[in-house]
């Protein structure tokens, strides 16, 4: 056990490490999907900050800071400024629940990697990003504007329906792993079949559920081709259409951090997790793990971009409907189908 | 270790607020929501009396609550909306007819 | 001393919440101080062990319930209420009215709650052992509700749906 001193030390120094990490990898998506999409398009993306452009999410941020913060006349100032910074916080918040490690000893100390482990961490995810819906809605409503107010109403819509498949299709993985922990889940994914095939969630009767999840996650953080509520040839920007300068930077990090924890989610609940092939000397044993998951995490937002590159934008009726007349009862058979199985083996 | 009491208090409190709210507010929307509120007092002795009987039926009794509030909302705001398309106002003092 | 610090902390904010909900005068600020009081509740269920009714608190009542709230004051482009002769009726003979039912609510409490205390995390209510209780000692109401929330789900697409004129096909796509 530690004692209450180190541990408060420990876990402020993996706060601020996580946040740290976060905030990097939230700047180097943004730099990656510029490149990836300008590739898919036949462009180049940044190229002139740095090598390959590297240095572009420096220069953005900068720019993003020294803009002139233009608040318009007719908002509703407190809902105005409190709006990016409740999109931002639960966007920033989910990641404290995310192991990307297993336990590790440093200087005699055992921790988890991830700030705080709780035996209810995914409900608790759950219930932060459902929270995370009143910074764009706030946003919508408070501009005072008729493209925000309709992009705040869309979105509010589109999350909540999202949001029931969303869950639903996490409940197939509960039932097989029999628990809320992250780490229990990711647990219970470890080891092949047949020596080759990894016994990830994914490959063990959970693809349909990884498909509604894949659906519903690109719904829930509002992108290509879910990206409704800020669809700009409709709306202009959506909700964010009077934002400027660090506002409205706040909702692009909010959203890009969603995208994050949706990856890491994924990752954990139906990509095994760190799971990977170990070998080596005991150091990059040590290390492998964490390289596996941030490299699956990779992989799915490379998805999301390939997808944004790719795919055009649904109407929104077509929205509404896929989710409610077919992504949902997919859902619900999913989790008739697993709690059969499951029950019948047990 | 803090009296049972105390949880009590902060329940009734809640519940006298929704009890105020519901009868001096005017905005229908309004209304509703001290209805939530007094569900929500009501929900805390539930908990706080399931840990001192230690039973956990009072904790299930308060999901069934949650359960029943979500329908009561959809129905309310459904009823709401008709309302306000109908009259075009959400002050209850308005809403005083029973034909349209 | 901790759990009454927090205890105190979090009661606070809800009754803060509680009282600015009756004190604002525009339905967002009052959805968003109820929001609040359901949040610093949430805080007290874990504190009583509660964890699986807390997180169930935040993501049915604040994620989902207050949402709906929100979403129906943005489409209705509700404004600030305004005072009526009614509502200055309500005001007159509902403060008192209440006070005395608070008092009589507070004199039954102290009369009659004795003395027993709940330590930090009393009764651990577990997802598995809700999630047992549920579906074995109280399937049938749990049944019974999943039907009424089905009703509920109907009534509200009627209530709420366009009405369709007769002369006209009803239409494809909701």
């Amino acid at each position: 056990m530690l004692s209450i001193t180190t541990f408060v030390i420990v876990s402020i120094i993996k706060s601020v490490i996580a946040i740290l990490l976060l905030l990097t990898a939230v700047a180097y998506t943004v730099w990656l999907e510029r490149k990836v999409v300008g590739h898919i398009q036949n462009r180049w993306g940044p190229t002139r900050v740095g090598p390959f452009g590297l240095l572009q999410p420096l220069a953005d941020g900068l720019k993003f800071i020294l803009k002139e913060d233009l608040t318009p006349p007719h908002v509703y100032k407190p809902l105005y400024i409190a709006a990016p910074m409740i999109a931002v916080i639960f966007a920033i918040t989910s990641i404290s629940l995310i192991p990307i490690g297993n336990w590790v000893s440093i200087a005699g100390i055992h921790t988890p990697l991830e700030i705080t482990d709780v035996n209810i961490g995914l409900l608790i995810i759950l219930g932060i990003t459902s929270m995370g819906v009143y910074g764009v809605a706030l946003a919508g409503w408070s501009s005072n504007s008729k493209y925000s107010l309709l992009g705040g109403l869309r979105a509010s819509a589109q999350m909540v329906s999202y949001e029931i498949s969303l869950g639903l299709s996490l409940v197939g993985v509960l039932i097989m792993a029999g628990s809320f922990s992250l780490r229990t889940i990711v647990d219970a994914q470890g080891g092949t079949f047949w020596g080759f095939i990894p016994r990830w969630n994914v490959f063990h009767g959970q693809e349909v559920a990884f498909f509604v999840y894949l659906m519903s996650a690109f719904a829930e953080t509002n992108r290509v081709p879910f990206d409704l509520p800020e669809a700009e040839t409709e709306l202009v920007a959506g909700y964010h259409t009077e934002y400027s300068a660090m506002k409205f930077a706040m909702f692009f990090m909010a959203e890009y951090a969603n995208m994050i924890t949706v990856a890491c989610l994924a990752t954990l609940l139906f990509l095994g997790g760190w799971h990977g092939p170990l070998f080596g000397p005991p150091l990059l044993q040590g290390i492998l793990p964490v390289f596996w998951f941030v490299l699956k995490v990779f992989c799915f937002l490379f998805l999301y971009i390939w997808v944004r590159g790719t795919l055009p934008r649904f109407r929104y009726d077509q929205l509404m409907a896929f989710a409610w007349k077919f992504l949902f009862p997919l859902a619900v058979a999913n989790l008739a189908i697993t709690g059969l199985i499951v029950a019948l083996r047990s | 270790m803090v009296p049972l009491s105390y949880y009590l208090v902060l329940s009734g409190i809640l519940f006298t607020c929704g009890v105020l709210g519901f009868l001096i507010k005017r905005n229908i929307i309004t209304i509703f929501m001290s209805i939530e509120l007094m569900l929500n007092g009501v929900n805390l002795s539930f908990v706080a009396f399931a840990a001192h009987w230690q039973a956990l039926s009072g904790q299930v009794f308060v999901f069934f609550v949650m359960v029943v509030a979500a329908a009561e909302t959809a129905v309310g705001l459904a009823i709401i909306i008709a309302v306000f398309r109908t009259r075009a106002t959400l002050n209850v003092d308005h809403v005083n007819l029973l034909k349209l | 001393m901790l759990h009454l610090a927090l205890f105190t902390i979090f009661g606070a904010v809800a009754v803060a919440g509680a009282v600015n909900l009756l004190v604002q005068r525009h339905p967002i600020n009052s959805a968003l101080s109820l929001i609040a009081v359901m949040a610093s509740l949430s805080v007290e269920y874990l504190l009583l062990g509660a964890e699986f009714v807390a997180a169930v608190q935040v993501i049915v009542y604040a994620g989902a319930i207050m949402v709906l709230f929100v979403f129906v004051i943005m489409l209705l482009n509700a404004g600030e209420e305004e005072l009526t002769r009614g509502s200055r009726v309500a005001i007159l003979v509902g403060i008192p009215g209440v006070l005395i039912g608070a008092v009589l609510i507070a004199w039954t409490l102290v009369q009659h709650s004795g003395t027993g205390e709940v330590a930090i995390g009393a009764l651990p209510g577990r997802p598995e052992t809700i999630g047992w209780l549920l579906f074995h000692d109280f399937l049938l109401p749990f049944e019974v509700t999943s039907i009424l929330v089905l009703i509920a789900i109907m009534g509200a697409v009627v209530l709420a749906g366009r009405p369709v004129p007769t002369s006209q096909q009803p239409r494809k796509e909701a």
